[in-house]
This record gives C-alpha cells, structure tokens and sequence, in this order.
C-alpha cells in the first residue's frame, strides 16, 4: 500500500511486520512517534506483541534483553541521551549475542540542549558489537528494519542491529512509503541459546580470561560474516520487493575523479550536488555509507575524496574522515557539517567539493578551517 | 521540481496542510516531501512548513529557498514575517483572505479559507479547520488534481464536511 508517511511511522510499520513478541520503550524526541504508533497498534490488537513501557530507556534495553534471551523477538527505539542512558545494557545485549533490534533517531548530545539531527549518538556505540545502518529516506527506514531482523537473528550474526535515522530530517519528514506485507520474509526466530522459563536453572556468568578472549573474537568473527549475510539479506529483499541497497550507496562513482562521501540525508543531498557539479564539467560521484559496521570497504583509490562528517571525535577529527583515511589510506578532505542540526544544502556540498584541500579539516559555517 | 512554503501559525494546521498536498500529489503519481521547520515553537508562534513535488524521486532534505508557490494560511503572519522572501519571479501566491491584496506583483489567488470552514461548522477547539480547504484551492491552481485532493483528504479525516469544504474552496477561489 503506498502512503505517505514520517520516518518515525514507517519504522513503527516495518516493527508491525515483523511483530515482535515484547516492545520495551521510553518516549524521547525525536523518536517518540515510533514508539507511540506502536503502542496503538498493540492497544488495536493489530499487533500482537508484549508492549512494556518501561521507567527509563536503560530498563528498556534491559527488558528486551530479558525478553529475548528465552528467544523472543524483541525491539526498541530511542534517541541520543535515551541511547547513552542504556549504554551500559548496549554493550550486554552485544556481548550476550541478542539479536534485538532497535531504531535510533539521530540526535545531537547536550549541553547545549539540541532534538536535531547528528550521529555523533550512534557513532559513540561503535564499539559495542552492534551491527549499525544508516538510511537516506522514509523507504528506506522501513526497509531497513525489516531486513535488520533477518541479519539479526541470522545464526551466522547472533547480534543486535541498530537502525539509524537523521532526527526531523526523516523522522518528521513526511515521504511516499510503499508499505510491504512481510510474510514470510523474515523466518522465525530460533536462538540456539534460549533460556527455557519452564525449565529454571542458575547460570554462573563470570567470565575468565581465556573464555572471554574467546568470546570477544567470536563476536568479531560474527561481525566478519556479517557483511555477507546482509548482502545476502539485501539481494533477496530486492528480488522480493524491488529495492537494493548496498554496504555503500553509490552515485555516478563510475568515472568519478572525486567522491563524496557521508551517511543519512547529507548522503543523499550528496547526489544532487553531483548532478550539480557534473553540469560544471567536474566528474564528481558519491558514496553513501549505510552500513557503519561492519564497516564497508570503499572503492577509493586514485581520486579525491570529499568526506562530511555529521558527528565528531573531540581530540581526534570526523568519525566517518577518519575511519576511511584508516581503511582505505585515503587523505580526505574532512568537512564537519550539519552538527546539532545546521542547515547544509547540496550547494552548500557542492561548494565543499570545489575548494576541497585534500589532507584538511574544515568546520564548515565556523571558519574553523584547521 | 515544484517547490511550496507555507505560512501559517502554530496549531493552524500547516503541517497536516504539506502533509494533504504531498498525499495529493502522491495519488497524481507524482513524488513529494513535506516537513516542517522545526524549531522551539509554540502554538501561536508563526510557523512554516515545506512540500516539494517533482516526477522523480527527492533526495533534497535542507529547506526551501527559493519557492515556487507561497501559501500563506494566516494573513496575520505578514505583519511579522516576510511572507515573499526568496520567491521566484513568477511564483505565486495563495492567500486565505477575504480581499484582495498586492502582493508585490506577483500573481496571487484569494480564498476566504476561514470563512468557508466556519460556514462547513469545520472547527477544532474552536479554532477552524484550514488545512482540508485549502486543497480545494490547490487544485483549483492546477497544483494538484480535485480527485486527488479530495482522495488525500478522505484518507486521512472521515468527516465529509472536509471534502465539501475543499469544493467550496474550489469554487471561490479568486486569481
């Protein structure tokens, strides 16, 4: 059924699909409308799913966890100081290989008190073992949710997902949502280590060295084959429905003497400043990252490469810049742009590209030109 | 690419407004985006809201500069905000008003939005409901088609005075 939908609706859509067994939420800007769509479906009987509202968003991580290690389906959304709050039940869904699935809507931290959009938030659960995407439209939020169950519960990942959207920008945005029944889709949930409630028995979780170490590869390991099961994930979903998505998103890249590249919204006004720059004569391309982790390999060699940053690492530089001068040995040019929710258009990244100096660090509206 | 601005006040209904034009732009088999400016606004404050429609799909997010087509839901926002800011030469102008007014030049169409919706007894709290007539008007501009306008409407408000509104808005429109 096509509509037209927020952001925020169409996760609550894609999470009505997939009708999870428990829902533990807390309301927070800018999320707060998946969650509460949500709880109407369960209030309608549409859904039928265990909908707890929580005291806090760490309880909310922490119940899901409970819900799922008996091998429920289990999801959750939050946003920024939601997400910091669960930080600590982040990192123990990961390690506990829960394969629960959250929305976040990316949102700047405080102080200064900011509801708009950056993915510093998310970015600084990058160590956590949870796997995380990036989309550029309302479509797209519901399709990614959708497939995040798939690549969650995959017994070749065992791990959390976590979908990201640009708070306002997509989750108060409104755009055409083709609104897809999921059937079978998503095969059932087997967690080869449930818990049984019928059958109680006491576990003891302290960790030795040894085990531990063993247990932090298998959890990169996971990571590892990760990447092909969401190509898989995304190959069948595109026979399935017609959509494809990638690791990356790419652009007119072909040819292209420079990239630019960035995740979210300012990923795909990326592309209208190529088009843009292309009509000037410059073969520009972009690159947008879905994908965050695993982290994807990009095709970079022999060009310039543009990338904006809406997140930063105090003390070190853009998250996003500094990733793929690591990955790829790449010298970007490094823009932060679009913190706290400032305005960036696809002029504005067009200009970007125009006086890129590669090797540099620009803030861009700040003059902070380092 | 069709790029809107519309004006209004908060709790006026100008999101659900961008919200019924992308629907009804959508149901013409076109693409559309429709989002607010959202910053620390409270009922009353002068708001805008933006929709773009285009036959391919929009991958623009940042808001519009430079629009096509200014509505403006509340008149008493001009004495505030300057309403033609950024507006292309040759765009136009959609007024909820009872008179005519210059509007430096550019072509501007009239309806007595209010006033049809206090006639259909189409009020909310007290206040009347303008998002719903305003797409009667739309249409009437060629913006979107009347069965369109009339389809986005319904499929979001039951009432069928909302329908008879936008017909009302239809008729009276004045270029």
């Amino acid at each position: 059924m096509l509509t037209v939908a927020t952001g925020n609706k169409a996760v609550a859509a894609a999470v009505k699909e997939a009708a999870p067994a428990v829902v533990a939420a807390y309301p927070i800007t800018p999320q707060t409308e998946i969650v509460e769509q949500i709880a109407e479906y369960v209030s309608s009987g549409e859904l039928k799913s265990q909908y707890i509202p929580v005291e806090s968003e760490h309880s909310a991580m922490a119940a899901c966890i409970g819900a799922s290690v008996t091998g429920a389906r289990t999801f959750t959304a939050t946003s920024s100081h939601g997400l910091h709050y669960m930080h600590e039940m982040v990192n123990w869904a990961a390690g506990a290989r829960l394969p629960i699935v959250m929305a976040n809507v990316n949102r700047a931290l405080g102080p200064g008190w900011n509801i708009w959009a950056e993915h510093t938030d998310a970015f600084q659960e990058r160590d956590s073992g949870w796997l995380q995407v990036y989309v550029g439209s309302v479509q797209e939020a519901f399709d990614a949710v959708l497939m995040a169950f798939c690549i969650a519960e995959d017994e070749r990942v065992l791990l959390p997902v976590m979908v990201n959207l640009d708070g306002f920008l997509l989750s108060h945005t409104m755009q055409p949502l083709e609104i897809e029944k999921a059937g079978d889709f998503i095969p059932p949930l087997h967690l080869p280590h449930a818990i049984d409630p019928q059958n109680p028995c006491g576990y003891g979780t302290l960790t030795g060295p040894d085990d531990y170490f063993r247990l932090r590869w298998d959890i990169e390991r996971s990571m590892r084959d990760a990447v092909d099961v969401i190509r898989g994930t995304q190959e069948r979903f595109a026979r399935r429905f017609g959509r494809k998505y990638g690791m990356v998103d790419e652009y007119r890249c072909d040819d292209a003497e420079v990239v630019i590249v960035a995740a979210g919204t300012l990923g795909r006004e990326a592309e209208v400043a190529v088009d843009l720059l292309r009509d000037e004569g410059t073969r520009a391309g972009s690159m947008r990252i879905r994908w965050f982790r695993p982290f994807p390999r990009l095709d970079l060699s022999g060009r310039d490469v543009v990338v904006i940053d809406r997140d930063y690492s105090f003390g070190f530089g853009g998250v996003l810049a500094k990733s793929i001068a690591a990955t790829e040995g790449a010298r970007p040019f490094s823009v932060i742009a679009g913190l706290g929710g400032q305005e960036v258009t696809y002029e504005d990244i067009a200009g970007f590209v125009r006086n890129r100096q590669p090797g540099r660090e620009l803030w861009f509206g700040v003059n902070g030109d380092v | 690419m069709f790029e809107v601005r519309i004006h209004s006040r908060g709790g006026q209904g100008g999101v659900t407004a961008a919200r019924l034009l992308a629907l009804a732009a959508v149901r013409d088999g076109k693409y559309a985006t429709a989002f607010p400016f959202y910053g620390a606004e409270r009922r009353g404050a002068p708001v805008v809201s933006f929709v773009r429609i285009d036959d391919a799909p929009i991958r623009i997010s940042s808001q519009i500069k430079k629009p096509d087509l200014v509505i403006v839901l509340d008149p008493s926002v001009m004495d505030v905000v300057d309403v033609l800011q950024g507006l292309k030469p040759g765009g136009r102008v959609l007024l909820n008003a009872r008179e005519r007014r210059d509007m430096k030049g550019y072509p501007t169409f009239t309806v007595d939005l209010t006033g049809i919706a206090l006639r259909e007894k189409l009020e909310v709290a007290g206040s009347p409901i303008l998002n719903t007539p305003v797409l009667g008007a739309l249409a009437k501009m060629g913006i979107v088609t009347m069965e369109s306008a009339k389809s986005a409407i319904t499929e979001m408000f039951s009432d069928p005075r909302n329908v008879s509104a936008a017909e009302a808005a239809y008729r009276e429109l004045v270029a």
